[in-house]
């Protein structure tokens, strides 16, 4: 139990910047996502944590104390690997006790917690077998239950669910929330996944280029993205995109796409009249593009003419790819809509749930 | 019927009859060629010859002789030496076996043995073996961790490049023991310098044999050293990592983690190494010529054969040294059809 504090960290590859000036405080308890497309640096800074990598400039805390220069085994963390690293010659019950035994801890103490944990994760059955006879899902559980008898300040995951199938990772997903709620640690997660990184964490740091670009809860991040990247890499399917200008038309603000124009609402055109004729990104979710005949009630919407291009059918969803003019983009309408493809239509946009980013630094206009 | 159930190929009797205008591109294949129980012989057919006259015929002559006189004409019971112990037919073996040792006490036993060439392919066996594996071992993890790790590894493999003869001259070099003021020995020359005596390095009973093994080490442990290297690149970083978190030191990450997942290939290179070095000959022959208590079985068997011309007495210390080996050979097979079995 510790809280974790990154300030002003750098880590260079030679002319690379693999972190870049990253600042992140982890509270303790707190269950922390790194989350970003690969090669962000998200990987790196968890390294960096752990001690495998060294850190080019700044300093990281683990409880307030410095750790640059502590050897990875005195930091007291425990790490989940990507590809499970189990030791292949040792049994699961020594791979679980190996921590422990070179800590000199008394054997009836380690046989008690990886007694303990083996029932946790139910792997008990498996104590005595070798890591190459178990399945994936298995070496997963025994990864984090090799973590878990350590009782560590701080729980690090690298990627741990993505080589397992997509059921099983839901599963493990589940899990490893519940694991977070009974053990009280503070967990840093490392996934490629937003999807992952909505369904555990307390709160969310979204990195790209090896720069922190917005940290916060999932519900917020979702809600407010800070800027273009982030609005684009959270959410499934991803946000639309139109490139486009504010401009003012008859007294009223309204945003130019090229092929459609949709005037901003009165109450929400405040911070976007300093904006007014300049190049922007307008930015909606699938979600809040709509079938006409099914708009849900009290929301301001605008119609826009669409060609249907593609329709999937969810059963409780339907995925619309729509063709306006030379842009292209998705809607998730109601299961009721009746558009096929190749229809023209249209479709109204919630403008009460719309983002405009600036075109040049891509930040939210807010 | 079963018969029915055979395709209409396989059922064509006897090919070269002119049965069939439509004859498929299998038929054309002379039957002998085709698949059956002749075929497989005919591939290995000029292999079998080769090995057998290259390989199977001198190996039984080599027995043959080895139970008979000095040219191989009669057995060897006729060459004992009336007073003298005897064992018959196996006298040859009697001499090989017991000629280099005094039996008169266990102390002069147990002198005798170690400048024997038992007692100095004992003495290369351990020592060769541990020093090719040992540092071969040590470089290979210490040269993983260096950016020039291609140039270290080079230098150290190096060696093998040189033959052994060759060696054997620049280590005779390096020991050489001047007789006047002046050593051009690099050792001893190291030594004088500092004012200490010179050593006569090859020609001290006991102290030549770690000389010359020293020189076997040198040759052989950059084959160690690369085969090991190999198999060390083949653990996962992440293991090491994991172990790292877990509160392992890099010493204990080495003997707990590396060392016991690359254990196989280790076994694999000792025994590799024991049979190299019961084999060994030509470092001994160039640079002592077996002498000065530096004698190998393998220069025994050179000196019987084809300097006192006693062929009886030759084979028969080369199959005692084939005798030897086998138990390793078999060991390295067992292992390596363990690991392909494994594949």
């Amino acid at each position: 139990m510790a809280s974790v504090t990154y300030e002003n960290v750098y880590k260079r590859f030679g002319d690379m910047v693999a972190v870049d000036n990253l600042n992140i405080h982890v509270d303790d308890k707190e269950f922390l996502v790194l989350v970003g497309p690969s090669g962000c640096g998200k990987t790196t800074a968890l390294r960096l944590l752990a001690g495998l990598e060294e850190i080019s400039s700044g300093a990281i805390k683990i409880a307030d104390r410095v750790v640059n220069d502590v050897a990875p085994k005195d930091r007291d963390i425990a790490m989940v690997f990507q590809s499970y690293a189990l030791y292949p010659h040792l049994s699961i019950y020594d791979n679980m006790a190996f921590g422990l035994k070179l800590r000199k801890t008394p054997k009836e103490e380690i046989k008690r917690r990886v007694t303990e944990a083996a029932e946790v994760l139910g792997i008990q059955d498996l104590l005595t077998r070798k890591p190459r006879q178990l399945s994936g899902g298995q070496r997963q559980r025994v990864a984090v239950g090799r973590a878990i008898v350590r009782e560590p300040k701080v729980f690090l995951f690298d990627e741990p669910l993505s080589n397992l199938d997509a059921k099983l990772r839901v599963q493990m997903r589940a899990e490893i929330s519940k694991l977070h709620q009974r053990l009280q640690t503070t967990f840093i997660y490392v996934t490629h996944d937003q999807t992952e990184a909505m369904t555990m964490a307390t709160r969310i740091a979204v990195i790209n280029k090896g720069k922190l670009q917005q940290i916060d809860t999932p519900q917020n991040l979702y809600d407010h993205p800070g800027n273009l990247f982030v609005a684009g890499f959270i959410g499934s399917p991803a946000m639309n995109f139109f490139p486009g200008k504010l401009r003012k038309d008859n007294g009223r603000l309204v945003v130019d796409a090229g092929d459609f124009v949709v005037p901003i609402p009165e109450k929400k055109a405040g911070p976007y009249k300093a904006h007014a004729d300049k190049n922007i990104t307008f930015g909606i979710r699938p979600e809040n593009i709509h079938d006409e005949n099914f708009v849900p009630l009290n929301i301001d919407v605008e119609k826009v003419a669409v060609k249907v291009d593609v329709t999937e059918l969810m059963g409780n969803e339907i995925f619309l790819y729509l063709i306006s003019g030379k842009n292209t983009f998705v809607a998730r309408v109601d299961p009721r809509s009746s558009l096929r493809v190749g229809q023209q239509a249209h479709v109204m946009f919630d403008m009460d749930n719309f983002h405009i980013f600036d075109a040049e630094t891509e930040e939210t206009i807010r | 019927m079963a018969s029915q159930d055979i395709p209409k190929v396989m059922k064509q009797p006897r090919l070269g009859r002119k049965t069939d205008e439509r004859k498929t591109a299998s038929q054309n294949v002379p039957k002998i060629m085709r698949q059956g129980n002749l075929a497989p012989w005919l591939y290995l057919l000029p292999a079998l010859l080769v090995m057998s006259f290259f390989i199977v015929y001198p190996m039984i002559n080599t027995v043959a002789l080895s139970f008979s006189n000095k040219d191989g004409t009669v057995s060897a019971a006729t060459t004992c030496i009336a007073g003298n112990p005897c064992w018959g037919v196996f006298e040859n073996y009697r001499y090989a076996l017991t000629s280099e040792f005094d039996f008169s006490s266990p102390v002069s036993f147990w002198n005798t043995f170690w400048k024997s060439s038992f007692g100095n392919n004992i003495k290369w066996m351990f020592l060769m073996t541990a020093g090719t594996v040992g540092i071969g071992l040590a470089f290979a993890v210490l040269a993983d961790r260096v950016k020039y790790e291609p140039l270290a590894k080079a230098v150290i493999f190096m060696p093998m490049a040189v033959s052994f003869v060759g060696a054997g001259i620049i280590w005779k070099f390096v020991y050489d023991y001047g007789t006047r003021q002046v050593q051009i020995g690099l050792l001893n020359s190291i030594i004088t310098a500092f004012g200490g005596d010179p050593v006569a390095w090859l020609s001290t009973p006991g102290l030549n044999t770690l000389m010359l093994i020293v020189v076997g080490i040198w040759i052989w442990t950059g084959f160690c050293m690369t085969i090991l290297s190999a198999s060390l690149k083949s653990v996962p970083d992440e293991i090491l990592e994991a172990a790292r978190v877990d509160g392992a030191s890099e010493w204990t990450v080495f003997w707990r983690i590396m060392v016991p997942i690359i254990t196989p290939t280790i076994l694999v290179v000792i025994t590799t190494m024991v049979i190299n070095v019961l084999k060994l000959f030509d470092i001994v022959y160039v640079m002592t010529g077996g002498n000065f208590g530096t004698n190998v079985i393998a220069n025994r068997m050179y000196t019987e054969m084809y300097k006192n011309f006693n062929a009886g007495r030759g084979t028969a210390v080369a199959v005692i040294l084939v005798l030897a080996i086998i138990p390793f050979i078999y060991y390295n097979i067992k292992r390596f059809l363990a690991q392909e079995a494994m594949r």
